[in-house]
């Protein structure tokens, strides 16, 4: 099975990433290059093999009393964004 | 000055031999000289490093330091660094002055210990060379045409030059341990986990962990002291009691069973590090471990799962860089999705992108069961190979790279060979494993490193590993020339 360019443009979408056009054949090598070496996990028999999403095995989250720890810092985190309007966010207008 | 332990070096501050301004000074001057040449700083936060000397002098004149107070260090620039520009080596957070402190940071502060700025490393994490970062490639000091290592090369390179004495790092699939090995140093990937993952930028949260960089085993014990411990501001902290990582540094290692893994001592193991291996191997044998042979035959696959759970989480986590709250934002935006879609075009490198379009790729409908869940569940057999190693022996021994440093440009264009300088060390981050590099040797004058390998939370013993080799060779404490 392998990547077209097609496919590279559609994930690139699904990924919010605009892709310089003059390089989508190097990222569409580049996937198929990575799927063929992953290729080799298609012969392992993983039947009743639970999938691991931890690394230490018996870890239960964590929980906390239902209560306020951390303080209003919005001026001091907004500090740092592109462009802020009284205390919002702003993008480009989404609603007509 | 620059070549002497943290001991010595708490040791002359304590008796006031030197200050602790003192000491800064002269890193600071050495990173003035030499790191034109290097490049593994992106940040130097001269004074900011002066002021918290000060403060560190203060404490020692009132016998209330600690065994690090005025110790100067450098912290990878994942860290987030309250008021200092934080950038994760990307374009995407050039412009990033964080707003907190990482718990890493917090603690070293603490310490007493003092920054003396961020140190350069590949984009987001996402390389073995430091050929990704936006800042520039880093060069190997014990060869300039060649690479560090990575991701935290900045740091490798900067504790090889003596451009600070310790740093710390990150290490994902080998990002600690393969630029140690590369740069004839010392470094350890803590179990999962351990130290606190609060501000540190996260690139694969399930294999993600902070650790330190340092001369000798001793040097990142001491170290590892004030990096590790319980926070609850990362939900993945482990809650246990405090070790102190230097208190069995001196144990007898007589009834040490080491595994030596086939599958890592195969005809592909590099001739001269084979050879470097036997040796370290015969040394062992003198200070009384005894080898077994063992099998983790699952080893093979670890880099098609690394490659295949990293760029997965990848692609999650940097779904944050958005263009809105923080980072680069493009100009002009004609809507809302050309806002994302540019600013993260721009934002981002070659090496994050494809990671990104990996990542997407395997977690899209369709994909998903043969890819990523398939990945997760050899990780599972990967995973049961070391506990089922580690009913037989203590600690596994291996090779942490397959090569020595390579010349910068020699792997930048094939993306999958850099992959698979992992092929050693990934596998102990699928398993959420210590592992450490030591120096064992030299070929054609690039250090060789071996890797040690042992089960959850036995850091303690790794380090006694380690020191007891260190006790007994000169390979760590050689360094490059010129510096």
């Amino acid at each position: 099975m392998s990547v077209t360019k097609d496919d590279i443009h559609h994930i690139a979408h699904l990924a919010r990433l605009n892709l310089d056009e003059t390089r989508v054949p190097e990222y569409t090598q580049n996937l198929n290059n990575l799927l063929e070496l992953v290729s080799q996990m298609e012969k392992i028999n993983t039947e009743n093999i639970e999938p691991m999403a931890h690394p230490l095995d018996g870890q239960q989250q964590r929980f906390r009393d239902d209560k306020i720890t951390e303080q209003n810092q919005r001026d001091r985190f907004q500090k740092i964004a592109p462009e802020i309007v009284e205390g919002l966010y702003i993008v480009p207008q989404v609603i007509e | 000055m620059h070549t002497k332990s943290l001991r010595e070096l708490s040791s002359d501050l304590h008796a006031k031999k030197i200050s602790s301004v003192e000491l800064t000074q002269h890193y600071l001057d050495r990173i003035n000289k030499f790191d034109k040449d290097l490049n593994s700083f992106i940040t130097v936060t001269p004074e900011h490093a002066l002021n918290l000397a000060k403060k560190a002098d203060e404490l020692i004149k009132q016998n209330k330091a600690g065994v690090l107070t005025g110790i100067p260090m450098a912290q990878k620039d994942i860290f987030c660094t309250q008021d200092i520009k934080t950038t994760c080596g990307s374009k995407m957070l050039d412009n990033f002055i964080a707003p907190y402190n990482a718990t890493v940071v917090e603690k070293c502060n603490q310490a007493g210990l003092v920054m003396l700025g961020k140190t350069n490393m590949d984009e987001f994490a996402m390389g073995a060379s430091n050929e990704t970062s936006f800042y520039g490639p880093v060069k190997n000091p014990w060869d300039l045409s060649c690479v560090p290592g990575g991701s935290s090369g900045g740091s490798a390179a900067a504790i090889a030059a003596g451009l600070t004495p310790i740093a710390t790092g990150t290490d994902t699939g080998g990002s600690i341990r393969q630029p140690a090995a590369m740069c004839n140093l010392t470094g350890l990937k803590p179990t999962y986990g351990c130290v606190s993952r609060y501000g540190m930028i996260a690139f694969a949260s399930s294999l993600d962990q902070g650790g330190p960089m340092g001369r000798s085993a001793e040097d990142v014990a001491l170290f590892l002291n004030v990096l590790a411990g319980f926070d609850e501001k990362d939900s993945t902290s482990v809650e246990r009691e405090k070790e102190d990582y230097t208190k069995n540094l001196n144990n007898p290692i007589n009834k040490l069973k080491i595994g030596l893994p086939k599958e890592y001592f195969t005809a592909d193991l590099n001739k001269d590090i084979h050879a470097a291996l036997d040796e370290a191997i015969k040394i062992y044998k003198k200070l009384g471990a005894e080898f077994i042979e063992i099998s983790l035959p699952n080893s093979p696959l670890a880099i098609p799962v690394y490659y295949t759970v990293a760029p997965a989480e990848c692609s999650s986590n940097l779904s944050r860089f958005d263009g809105v709250r923080y980072g680069h934002r493009c100009k002009n935006p004609k809507d809302l999705l050309d806002l994302y879609k540019r600013s993260r075009d721009e934002g981002f490198g070659a090496e994050v992108k494809r990671r990104i379009l990996t990542g997407t790729y395997v977690l899209s409908a369709g994909y998903y069961d043969a890819y990523y869940l398939k990945a997760q569940r050899i990780r599972h057999l990967i995973r049961d190979d070391f506990t089922k190693a580690f009913e037989k022996v203590d600690i596994i021994l291996g090779a942490t790279a397959p090569t020595t440093a390579f010349p910068i440009g020699s792997k930048i264009n094939d993306p999958v060979s850099m992959y698979l300088a992992d092929i050693y060390t990934s596998a102990v981050n699928l398993a959420g494993l210590p592992g450490m590099s030591i120096p064992v040797g030299f070929q054609h004058k690039l250090p060789i490193g071996m890797q040690l390998i042992g089960p959850h939370f036995s850091e303690a013993k790794l380090l006694n590993t380690a020191h007891v080799f260190q006790q007994a060779t000169d390979f760590h404490t050689k360094t490059p020339g010129g510096f």
